[in-house]
């Protein structure tokens, strides 16, 4: 069941357990996610053959939902990219916009829902990875809070800012999938149970897909409007108008911290992956070459070619900002940056219910516009980028399209295991 | 890249690309060190941003060290491209 947008790597159907909330339901899988005996990518040549021996957490959860997975997503190389084309296995276009990228790194997840050979889907969000792809293909995404998600069986990029997300249709049909996939996890330290801090009802997200947003206050950061595309704040201010007109109202905040977001973003995530990424030296798993000789230098020129122009890229540039001399330039005022950004956002919350912004700053590009131009494409992150550094919850809600009949996505920030706050206001759109 | 000063130098990428054991050619050499002359003088712009004190809340998560099933050795070496006699296969430590 190859698709001509090029959005399944894999499509071998793994089949989940006969009864359960997700059965007679499809649910892709994007392929940075182990499922046992089906080979899982990363959108990489370096682990073109990797067979995972056991599954990942949410794949676990998946089956036993009832769950049936047709496929591993194409992505960008271990998630590293925006428009799903820096895959080895080519990029995937945009399905509801021909012509256009999908977004990304979770384009094929976004894309094989939106063309409806989906159900649903799963991507994973490091900087903006689910709802990226899923305000460009006019589908709903939804950044868990840190925490609430195992990541075990999740191959990583960067540990302390990704989750697992879920990608559909509608916001209750999403908030149905994360049901599913949220709890803590044993194999995963970092998670959390939700009814320790949001009480006994903490997971019941698909109940709060009411559409009630009657009394509910939304604030504006001007810092994420300043820099966006016309056609996308036109869409972003209607979207707005809408939910004022069912009762909801809004103020703007202004949150000079916004503007390290993407710098304090990339330095951490490519610091974090110049270590993760240390692990694929061809001995244990992935391509070796078939190179003899001295063990670092077999290393080198295994990595040399298993690995994409922006995978490196990120590798390096994490090397270097961890390097001797450098770390407190980037690392250390990154960290700085991140803890500034967490702050006040938690205090932006207080005098809000949720945070709104359009998801991304521009449209959706041409394929092939962003590719030689990285920093274009890192500020496309903009808006998306201080979710994860705050350790937050976000939905991306369709919220029309520009007047060339592009999708336009809104994305709605709510407070750490707020989740059912940002599904019942996300819900009144879609 | 700006006329007067060289930001990164072709040498510089060379030594992080030795420390992260990728093997360079000279032509990704060159336009490796154009490209991170643009993106870390992006990232110049951090040095504004002021000290502040992270409340972190964080807690050790322990529990018991018991033996549990884990993979077979058989299913740990499925993927390697070598292996010999049950253990992985490297190149030679010289």
């Amino acid at each position: 069941m190859s698709t001509e947008y090029n959005g399944y790597i894999t499509t071998e159907r793994i089949d989940g357990a006969d009864d359960g909330p997700l059965a007679g339901t499809t649910v892709a899988v994007k392929d940075n996610i182990s499922t046992e005996g089906v080979r899982t990518t990363c959108g990489s040549a370096m682990l073109d053959d990797y067979v995972p021996p056991f599954d990942a957490t949410v794949v676990e959860r998946l089956k036993e939902a009832g769950a049936t997975i047709p496929g591993k997503t194409n992505m960008d190389e271990f998630g590293m990219g925006t428009t799903t084309e820096t895959s080895a296995f080519g990029p995937t276009e945009n399905p509801v916009a021909e012509g256009h990228v999908p977004g990304g790194s979770s384009g094929g997840s976004a894309a094989v829902v939106a063309a409806g050979d989906a159900d649903m889907a799963l991507g994973t969000d490091t900087g903006g990875s689910v709802r990226a792809p899923a305000a460009f293909c006019g589908v709903v995404g939804i950044k868990p809070t840190y925490g609430l998600v195992s990541r075990y069986g999740i191959v990583a990029y960067a540990n302390s800012l990704e989750q697992v997300g879920p990608i559909a249709p509608t916001v209750e049909e999403a908030a149905e999938l994360l049901e599913v996939i949220a709890g803590p996890d044993e194999r995963d330290a970092t998670t959390r149970d939700a009814t320790n801090e949001a009480g006994e009802s903490a997971y019941d997200y698909a109940a709060a897909a009411d559409g009630d947003v009657d009394g509910l206050e939304i604030g504006i950061p001007t810092e994420l409007l300043d820099g966006a595309d016309e056609r996308v704040t036109d869409v972003f201010w209607d979207a707005i108008d809408d939910l004022e007109s069912r009762g909801a109202s809004y103020h703007e905040v202004d949150l000079e911290c916004l503007r390290y977001a993407v710098e304090a973003y990339y330095v951490t995530a490519m610091s974090e992956a110049s270590s993760n990424l240390a692990r694929f030296d061809g001995v244990r798993y992935g391509q070796s070459g078939g190179y003899d000789g001295n063990w670092n230098e077999t290393f080198a020129r295994a990595r040399e070619e298993g690995f994409g122009e922006e995978v490196k890229s990120r590798v390096l540039l994490g090397t270097y900002a961890l390097s001797a001399g450098y770390h407190d330039k980037y690392y250390k005022k990154a960290q700085d940056a991140r803890a500034w950004i967490k702050r006040d956002i938690n205090d932006a919350l207080e005098g809000a219910d949720v945070l709104a912004s359009p998801t991304m700053p521009v449209p959706p590009m041409e394929m092939g516009e962003s590719l030689s131009d990285p920093l274009t494409m890192y500020l496309a992150d903009a808006n998306t980028t201080p979710v994860n550094l705050a350790n937050v919850p976000a939905i991306s809600v369709p919220a029309g399209e520009t007047d060339g009949g592009l999708p336009v996505g809104l994305q709605l920030v709510g407070p750490a295991f707020g989740e059912k706050d940002i599904i019942r206001a996300g819900s009144a759109l879609a | 890249m700006s006329d007067t000063e060289n930001v990164v130098e072709p040498e510089e990428v060379r030594h992080v690309a030795d420390l992260a054991r990728i093997d360079l050619d000279d032509e990704e050499v060159d336009r490796f060190t154009d490209k991170f002359a643009d993106i870390l003088e992006y990232f110049e712009t951090l040095d504004e941003v002021p000290e502040v004190d992270a409340e972190e809340d964080l807690a050790n998560v322990m529990r018991p060290d018991e033996v549990r099933d884990s993979l077979s050795q058989a299913e740990a070496l499925d993927n390697a491209p070598e292996s010999e006699d049950g253990y992985f296969k490297g190149p030679n430590v010289s």
